[in-house]
């Protein structure tokens, strides 16, 4: 009895030595894990490949689409001042649907409700270039992430989530990103997983992407089964994440390797 | 749908080395792939980008298959005279992209 009480104490002591929380002073957006060239690449709008989904996103804002013959901007107006801050208050809490919803789900539920259209699929052109131009609205502004009763449940479920083991590697999110962060996996440095600048141009994808599509590649990463798009765990992880690095800069459509 | 970003320096002296960079929107399918379905996924490329100055053609790139989507071109030339930058893509299926961009040379 006496050694297993040893045991566990050894478990707990361990456990709450390697899950702590990166402390303010010490967060750092993946930017700064960058090589110069990449960083250039990002901060120069002319050379910023994300920027060609804005310039996208910018025409569909004012295209008017479906039954209602309805444009993003007959509602809302000039995004440059309506959409500002938005994308850094996502995923936020919807009431009619009772959870939290991010961004992509926010532009669907205004086309399927206010535009009479279908929703967009998720990773398709136009929803990248409509959630890429609205983030765009949000670069340089504090990531805001209001916690309150409704969605303190979604925030705990995706903090499980994120310390969670899974896969066959059996590893946490937190694992690397918490523990580990700096460090190499080979030749990459681990960063610490901050949701600063989605939708992201990724150079390895050659592509602009969400950051679900991001977190699918980490859970094939830890040889798990990753969530559907759109499921709610995966909204819980990113409501969780963006909380994580509340206060942290906004720098959509940031560039990453 | 083609985007087009470029970035051309508005005003320069004359005989001043000016640095031009052009980003293209397009996929860039190298040919060499296959789909989900194991079909070929047939090639389509940008061939070919020319930059002519007021007509006059000051450069000029051949793209290959290894070349990522959205191709990103940098180059300089030394700007002459005020006028007209034309920039144009062209490319497998009847891609054609032109842009142009004002200058003024004092």
């Amino acid at each position: 009895m006496r050694r297993l009480c040893v045991a566990l104490g050894a478990i707990a002591l361990a456990v709450s030595a390697f899950a702590a929380e990166i402390p303010p002073s010490d967060r750092r957006s993946g930017y700064d894990f960058m090589s110069r060239e990449t960083r250039a690449m990002q901060d120069d709008d002319t050379a910023n490949p994300g920027m060609l989904s804005v310039l996208e996103g910018g025409t569909l804002w004012t295209r008017k689409a479906g039954g209602a013959g309805k444009a993003c901007a007959d509602c809302h107006g000039d995004a440059r001042t309506s959409m500002k801050g938005v994308a850094a208050r996502h995923p936020s809490f919807d009431a009619a649907r009772g959870r939290p919803v991010n961004l992509e789900q926010r532009i669907n539920a205004c086309r399927v409700d206010r535009q009479g259209t279908p929703p967009l699929a998720y990773e398709s052109r136009e929803l990248l270039a409509l959630s890429a131009y609205v983030a765009r609205q949000s670069r340089g502004r504090p990531i805001e992430i209001a916690v309150d009763a409704r969605t303190q449940p979604f925030l705990d479920a995706g903090r499980a989530t994120f310390h969670r083991r899974q896969g066959q590697l059996n590893l946490s999110c937190s694992q690397c990103h918490d523990d580990q962060w700096g460090r190499s996996l080979a030749g990459n440095t681990i960063p610490q997983a901050h949701p600063t600048g989605y939708p992201i141009y990724r150079l390895e994808w050659q592509a602009v992407g969400s950051l679900q599509r991001r977190l699918r590649n980490c859970f094939v990463g830890l040889r798990a089964e990753a969530y559907e798009y759109g499921a709610p765990e995966l909204v819980d992880l990113e409501l969780f994440l963006m909380w994580r690095a509340r206060g942290m800069t906004f720098e959509a459509p940031a560039v990453r390797p | 749908m083609a985007n087009v970003l470029i970035n051309v320096p508005r005003q320069a002296k004359r005989g001043e080395v000016i640095e031009i960079k052009t980003l293209v929107s397009h996929p860039m399918e190298t040919g060499y792939r296959r789909d989900q379905l194991g079909r070929e996924m047939p090639r389509d490329i940008v061939r070919r980008f020319v930059c002519t100055y007021n007509g006059t053609e000051v450069f000029r790139a051949d793209l290959h298959p290894a070349i990522s989507a959205n191709p990103f071109i940098v180059f300089s030339t030394v700007a002459t005279e005020s006028g007209t930058l034309t920039f144009r893509w062209t490319g497998d299926n009847g891609f054609s992209m032109t842009e142009s961009a004002a200058i003024t040379v004092d």
